[in-house]
């Protein structure tokens, strides 16, 4: 593995090494993560790669959300010092929420949507501490806020389908980290919104995370987007790590997979009739 | 020159919805034209028009110089094929590729079907190890490529690609990106294309309209785009946008 | 390894390969993933067996009857109970009841097929035309449909069978025309759920026919859903033609159909039994091996499962 040592944090908040997820299928065990290992510190760290990388399920298997039938294991999986793996699910349920956090990629299908935006932001709240109905309602006001929807009220009573994306994955976003969660795990938190609104709500992430010093896994395929929001990039392919590095140092990167992928993409004034495709090696696999 | 597609006044109404607002737009013979807009811009709704997708309330579309009634006869889709955004829904689950490019052929009685779906395969770079799979045995690209395929073996002279790329990978869309541009190189299309990445846009056309709530926002060449040149502060925003996060 | 072990191993391989080489071998390749799926299925197998058993009993009655079905020994032979020479005992005609449960598996394949080729085509077709026509044509046809569900069934039957006469054949024109209703339903929800539908949309832009949409790449995708339906129909189509021959309107004596039998042994269903109870275990069977032969077919066919 090519891992810049030098490039990790101190105070490490989640430690992950030799990370497996194994799904069984008609014809046989599948492991979708094949011993990933990295370490997070109060920092944003991007998680890149295509589909089919693994990236999605090393996202879920810190959060616990790996389906049933589907096999963790790790070397070590530690949030905080708290061994993810031995601890029971109930306490991994009250960990979640409350000091872990995901936004998903898209809001339509991860906020209820029977339930007002304000109702849910409010019950996630006291789901996770004691208080007042008033007090939760003002807390969640100030937190529609804070993810800067200029009407918070108004929002608070609106229903999930009555937004546009752009302000449902903002209201996500807020009832994420109303609970004030350490880490935040965003799997593809933008990709579902149309490009100028995408910068909003990045915008407004990287204010939070900056601001409360949380622990941010952005999960992308897209890994221009990734580099310029992220300090350290892990890139996947084929449920490995091939490549981690700083962000800054993109333009270095050493393995042929994170320079194709840089590559392949059409960029505004360069011309390049054919674009380079990638030329995938098994070895990258193996 | 002719124009290949020439548009005027168009009006697209769903439900007392307007889409389309009265546009205009020309799209010149053997040219690549891109449609660069966010969603509710009603770009795609422009190429749903052409094809007779979407319900046209006012306004006239021509192609090759025939003026479009209500309907459209077996003729026009010689002329004009489409190739949809998601790969995962645009090929029947129940059929082989073979199945999916028999159907035009048999539909416009073409005779020597067998030679055209080998060569429409190999067109598109899938050969004949492909042809009797169903999609499910495919992966999005190769989707993609015989989404291609079967808009090409009725050998049209006008490609509409609504997002041909969106739904695939990076490394994967460069293929089919390049893929397209070939094709049009051999086959002398006339492209009309829509996409919400300006980049793509950029890279595929010589000019483009940028759309937005259903109106034309303005129209410019590929080299203006790349020089910033634009002139309208909602193009300026989108360049922005395209060039990824920038701390602020 | 053995060389046939070694020759099935390849065989499988060959039907389950990613890139068949030609039609047949990707036909076959998918049907043999369906089959796997359903033999996965033990009771599912149990119901194909019981299945299996109708049809062999209905094509070799004549040589597993030991007696007729129809003419009976009425001076020696009355009412017997379940012995050696009559298994299942006799009737109060003298006729040997497993002869006559035997014959009846004809009659109730002929009820059931019937039924199901009038029934699911008319209900395919009505629903299928509705569901992409949309518009004018969908609130006829739909709500014509409501119509004929809005009666009971067998009431609707009744009506029918009272109006064409009592016998087998009219029997089953009734059940068939109270029974497509449901189907045109299955038919029409499938159809809206696949007509907005990307492929859909590129076969209209190739210039298909409305017709040929419908009858070519519509109606292959309902298939199966109706299938299903009309397997675990049968054994509701099986009961009321017993119903119907109970209350005499079905088949009509000396026929030995399994319901009209229940009907006449229940003069006798307190002192002997069995001249009601052997053609209602047949019935009991032959429901319930259709029942589990239509879930297993669910498992095995259904378009939401059936892709990946």
């Amino acid at each position: 593995m090519n891992g810049n040592r030098d490039a990790q944090p101190k105070g490490t908040l989640l430690e992950v090494d030799d990370l497996r997820v194994t799904f069984p299928t008609r014809t046989g065990l599948v492991q979708a993560v094949r011993g990933v290992s990295f370490s997070l510190g109060r920092e944003r760290l991007g998680i890149v790669g295509e589909s089919g990388s693994g990236k999605s399920q090393t996202g879920r298997a810190i959060m616990g959300l790996t389906p049933p039938q589907a096999e963790v294991s790790a070397k070590k999986l530690s949030f905080d010092g708290i061994d993810l793996l031995s601890i029971s699910p109930r306490q991994r349920r009250a960990l979640r929420g409350n000091r872990i956090a995901m936004i998903l990629q898209d809001p339509k299908y991860s906020l209820d949507p029977v339930m007002t935006i304000g109702r849910q932001i409010v019950e996630t709240l006291r789901t996770h501490e004691k208080v007042s109905k008033a007090e939760a309602r003002e807390r969640a006001l100030e937190m529609l806020r804070a993810v800067q929807i200029r009407d918070p009220a108004r929002v608070f009573d609106l229903h999930p389908h009555e937004v546009s994306g752009g302000m449902g994955q903002r209201a996500m976003i807020a009832m994420m980290l109303i609970a004030g969660p350490e880490l935040m795990i965003a799997d593809e938190p933008t990709s579902a919104l149309d490009v100028t609104v995408q910068l909003d709500v990045l915008n407004i992430l990287d204010r939070l995370v900056a601001e409360r010093g949380m622990g941010l896994i952005f999960i992308s395929h897209d890994l221009r987007l990734v580099s310029s929001f992220c300090d350290r990039v892990v890139v996947m392919y084929a449920g490995k790590v091939v490549e981690q590095l700083k962000a800054s140092e993109l333009r270095d990167a050493r393995h042929p997979y994170t320079r194709g992928l840089l590559n392949c993409m059409p960029r505004i004034g360069f011309e390049r009739h054919p674009l380079p495709v990638l030329d995938r090696k098994p070895e990258w696999a193996a | 020159m002719t124009a290949a597609i020439a548009i005027d006044g168009l009006e697209v109404v769903f439900d007392r919805f307007r889409a389309l607002k009265g546009v205009n737009l020309e799209v010149r013979e053997g040219e690549s034209y891109g449609l660069v807009g966010e969603s509710g811009s009603g770009k795609s709704t422009l190429l749903r028009a052409i094809t007779g997708l979407a319900p046209v309330a006012s306004g006239a579309i021509t192609v090759n110089g025939k003026a479009l009634g209500k309907t459209r006869d077996k003729a026009f889709y010689r002329d004009v094929q489409m190739v949809f955004q998601d790969p995962y829904g645009s090929l029947h689950p129940r059929q082989t590729v073979d199945r999916l490019l028999q159907e035009p052929l048999a539909i416009h009685g073409i005779s020597d079907g067998e030679k055209r779906i080998e060569r429409a395969l190999d067109e598109v770079g899938l050969g004949k190890g492909f042809r009797f799979r169903y999609a499910h045995q495919l992966s999005g690209g190769q989707r993609q490529r015989v989404a291609i395929a079967r808009a090409l073996i009725l050998e049209p002279s006008i490609l509409l690609l609504d997002e041909p790329t969106s739904a695939l990978d990076a490394s994967v869309q460069a293929e089919v990106l390049n893929l397209l541009e070939e094709v049009r190189r051999r086959r002398k299309l006339t492209f009309l294309m829509v996409s919400h990445d300006l980049a793509i846009i950029t890279h595929m056309c010589e000019r483009l309209m940028v759309m937005q709530d259903g109106e034309a926002v303005e129209t410019l060449t590929a080299s203006q785009l790349i020089g910033h040149r634009v002139s309208e502060d909602y193009t300026r925003n989108l360049l922005r946008a395209s060039e990824g996060f920038v701390r602020v | 390894m053995t060389a046939s072990d070694a020759g099935s191993l390849s065989r499988r391989e060959w039907l389950l390969s990613d890139r068949p080489a030609s039609r047949l071998q990707a036909r076959l390749g998918r049907a043999y993933v369906a089959w796997r799926r359903f033999s996965a299925n033990r009771l599912a197998l149990v119901g194909m067996l019981i299945i299996i058993a109708l049809l062999v009993v209905a094509a070799f009655a004549d040589v597993l009857a030991p007696y007729s079905p129809t003419v009976g020994d009425l001076k020696n032979a009355r009412l017997l109970p379940p012995g050696a020479a009559h298994w299942f005992g006799t009737d109060d005609l003298g006729r040997d009841i497993y002869s006559r449960i035997v014959y009846g598996a004809r009659w109730t394949l002929y009820v059931v097929v019937l039924v199901a080729v009038i029934a699911a085509p008319i209900g395919l077709l009505v629903g299928t035309v509705a569901g992409y026509a949309g518009g004018w044509t969908d609130a006829i046809l739909m709500r014509i449909t409501d119509i004929f569900l809005a009666f009971p069934k067998l009431v609707l039957a009744l009506a029918f069978v009272a109006a064409l006469g009592p016998g087998i054949e009219n029997a089953v024109l009734a059940i068939a025309i109270t029974s497509w209703p449901p189907y045109a339903r299955i038919a029409r929800a499938e159809t809206l759920t696949v007509r907005n539908s990307d492929y859909i949309k590129a076969v209209q832009l190739m210039g298909a026919s409305p017709f040929r949409i419908v009858l070519r790449h519509i109606m292959p995708l309902c298939i199966s859903s109706l299938i299903i339906r009309v397997t675990l129909d049968m054994a509701g189509i099986i009961l009321t033609a017993a119903g119907l021959g109970f209350l005499g309107l079905g088949a009509q004596p000396p026929l030995p159909e399994w319901g009209a039998m229940i009907a006449s042994g229940r003069r006798f269903i307190l002192d002997q039994w069995w001249v009601a109870a052997a053609p209602g275990a047949a019935i009991l069977i032959v429901s319930l091996g259709f029942n589990l032969l239509g879930d297993g077919l669910r498992d095995a066919l259904d378009p939401r499962s059936g892709d990946q």
